[in-house]
């Protein structure tokens, strides 16, 4: 028997993602300076694992209210409104998640309907397109480029808009590029979407760590309010992924079609993540600050060593991924990946991971300590001098 | 100026290029500033954390409590400085609470350490009396874990 003819062929047609062979490889060897983490090096913040502790001590073991506690959406309230002067109900207009992933799968599955179109600017997070397939869906990804620093624009979504589409996908702070998006670049694309009618999902993990100027919530722009549903969560900013949880906020149709899945589906997200959540939000601001500010000094530090290199390299100003292009090098992304990787053990990620236009890029992660970064350096530095040589 | 303090006293091997390259400013100004810091003992000195346990070098380490009397006009600064001049002692806080003075006393033998609090630090004038509580082990010093199990890289190598 052929059980995989059994499987469903719409998750036949999805690849697998182009970062687990690329895992495979670098797993298995030893020695390895990782670039290529997509999470904080920070372990969460002692008084956050405490709280958690604190509260398994005292038996809290049971599921919550498939919202979520009450308690962790009065504090993400709080905050959204201290952070983008949003205000969204704790009782009807917001939803804990597991991650931001499962409040992406949630939307796409609560507002899709067959061949539906969701416009997703590229480079992007690696689910996004699979998520809005898996939901019946399609997936329609517009590219970005250098010259425009990886923003997206009305512009270039106006080419790939069709009476069909419904959703649009954005992520900014962006993983993998790092670009970030201006109030007034944000408010280009929200009259796009008033005009179309269309819904946005603002995928918005990386928004406390914006480095230069500050992040808007796409919720905050005139008239944006009903059509967003902005995801968000506790992975980055608080080196807390391994908690899984995240958030949603939107009108409350939204909000009430997503929980009627999540109740069926995840029932609630575990309530030692929201504990932790809770005290995150009450007294995590000053770990944030630390984080965020480490992170900027290894940004700087990661840029100058690349622009040092000759390589073409756009300054990210949020996330903490850097996108050098290695077009100079003659090298696929995959075959720069794949050499740096066998002849001087450091990992990144190829760009076209990421999305075709992604091609000619590689992602590294400066979510790793100075050290690592300096030695990376020298041993990219070694690598890109050895093609040259060639 | 806060941010390159917090840089150095987190580790002040790095060199005043880098510091510059992470703090987005000239490296210049940078050798500046530090030059400045210790000129005004901002910077009072650089040192090194040892675990001198995993050195297998032996070290007893008292913590004293002490009561003095004040003195007029010098209140209890007279006193600390007799008191912290001895190359034995460590750290010497003035505390609020049940006692004046906090003394570390460092030696290589219990023997020299008690030798050093009864036939010195006891009879220096104004030391009312002290209680010597010796130290056991060290956990944390000067905001380090000492052998921190959690250091160790526990990420997937790639992950999107």
């Amino acid at each position: 028997m052929n059980w995989a003819d059994r499987i469903s062929p719409t998750v036949k047609s999805i690849p697998p993602s182009g970062i687990r062979r690329f895992f495979d490889i670098a797993a298995e060897m030893k020695g390895v300076i990782s670039l290529g983490v997509g999470e904080p090096d920070f372990v969460t913040p002692w008084h956050i694992r405490e709280s958690c502790i604190y509260g398994l001590n005292r038996g809290q073991t049971s599921y919550t209210s498939n919202a979520g506690l009450l308690e962790l959406r009065a504090e993400i309230a709080k905050s959204l409104y201290n952070n983008y002067q949003v205000t969204y109900a704790p009782r009807s207009e917001l939803l804990v998640t597991v991650g931001v992933s499962e409040g992406l799968d949630l939307a796409m599955r609560a507002l899709l309907s067959p061949g539906d179109e969701v416009l997703i600017p590229e480079p992007c997070y690696v689910s996004y397109k699979s998520c809005v397939i898996l939901a019946g869906g399609v997936a329609v990804t517009v590219p970005t480029t250098i010259e425009n620093q990886f923003r997206i624009t009305a512009k270039e979504l106006e080419l790939f808009v069709t009476p069909r589409t419904k959703v649009l996908l954005i992520g900014y702070p962006n993983n993998p590029t790092g670009a970030v998006m201006s109030r007034q670049d944000l408010a280009d694309i929200a009259l796009f979407a008033t005009k179309h009618d269309l819904i946005v999902i603002s995928d918005e993990i990386y928004a406390q760590l914006t480095y230069d100027g500050t992040h808007t919530c796409f919720s905050s722009l005139p008239g944006m309010m009903e059509r967003t549903i902005v995801l968000n969560g506790f992975s980055k900013a608080y080196a807390m992924t391994g908690w899984r949880i995240g958030y949603a906020a939107a009108h409350a149709d939204f909000i009430a079609a997503m929980t009627k899945i999540h109740q069926y589906t995840m029932l609630s997200a575990p309530i030692m993540g929201q504990l932790a959540a809770i005290e995150a939000l009450k007294r995590g601001e000053k770990d944030v600050e630390q984080m965020t500010a480490e992170y900027n000094q290894r940004r700087r530090l990661i840029l100058n060593g690349f622009r040092q290199m000759g390589l073409d390299c756009f300054e990210p100003k949020g996330a903490f991924y850097l996108f050098p292009s290695i077009k100079k090098t003659g090298l696929t992304s995959l075959q720069f990946a794949e050499q740096l990787l066998q002849a001087e053990k450091v990992a990144l990620v190829p760009g076209d991971a990421f999305g075709d236009c992604g091609e000619g890029f590689v992602r590294c992660s400066y979510a790793t300590s100075t050290a690592n970064i300096k030695e990376a350096l020298l041993r990219i530095e070694r690598f890109a001098t050895s093609i040259k040589g060639r | 100026m806060k941010e390159l303090l917090d840089l150095l006293e987190k580790d002040f091997t790095q060199s005043p290029d880098e510091l510059a390259i992470m703090l987005n400013k000239p490296a210049k100004e940078i050798s500046a500033l530090i030059a400045k810091f210790q000129s005004e003992q901002i910077i009072v000195k650089y040192q090194t954390i040892i675990d001198w346990e995993k050195a297998g070098v032996d070290k007893v380490t008292a913590v004293i409590e002490v009561k003095v009397t004040p003195q007029r006009e010098v209140g209890f600064d007279a006193i600390a400085e007799r008191i912290y001049r001895y190359p034995e002692v460590r750290s010497v806080y003035l505390m609020s609470g049940s006692y004046d003075l906090s003394v570390a006393v460092e030696g290589t033998t219990l023997r020299e350490v008690a030798d050093f609090v009864s036939t010195k630090l006891s009879t220096i004038d104004g030391v009312v009396s002290t209680t010597t509580n010796f130290m056991l082990k060290k956990y944390k010093y000067a905001g380090v874990i000492i052998n921190d199990q959690e250091e160790k890289e526990h990420r997937l190598v790639v992950s999107p």
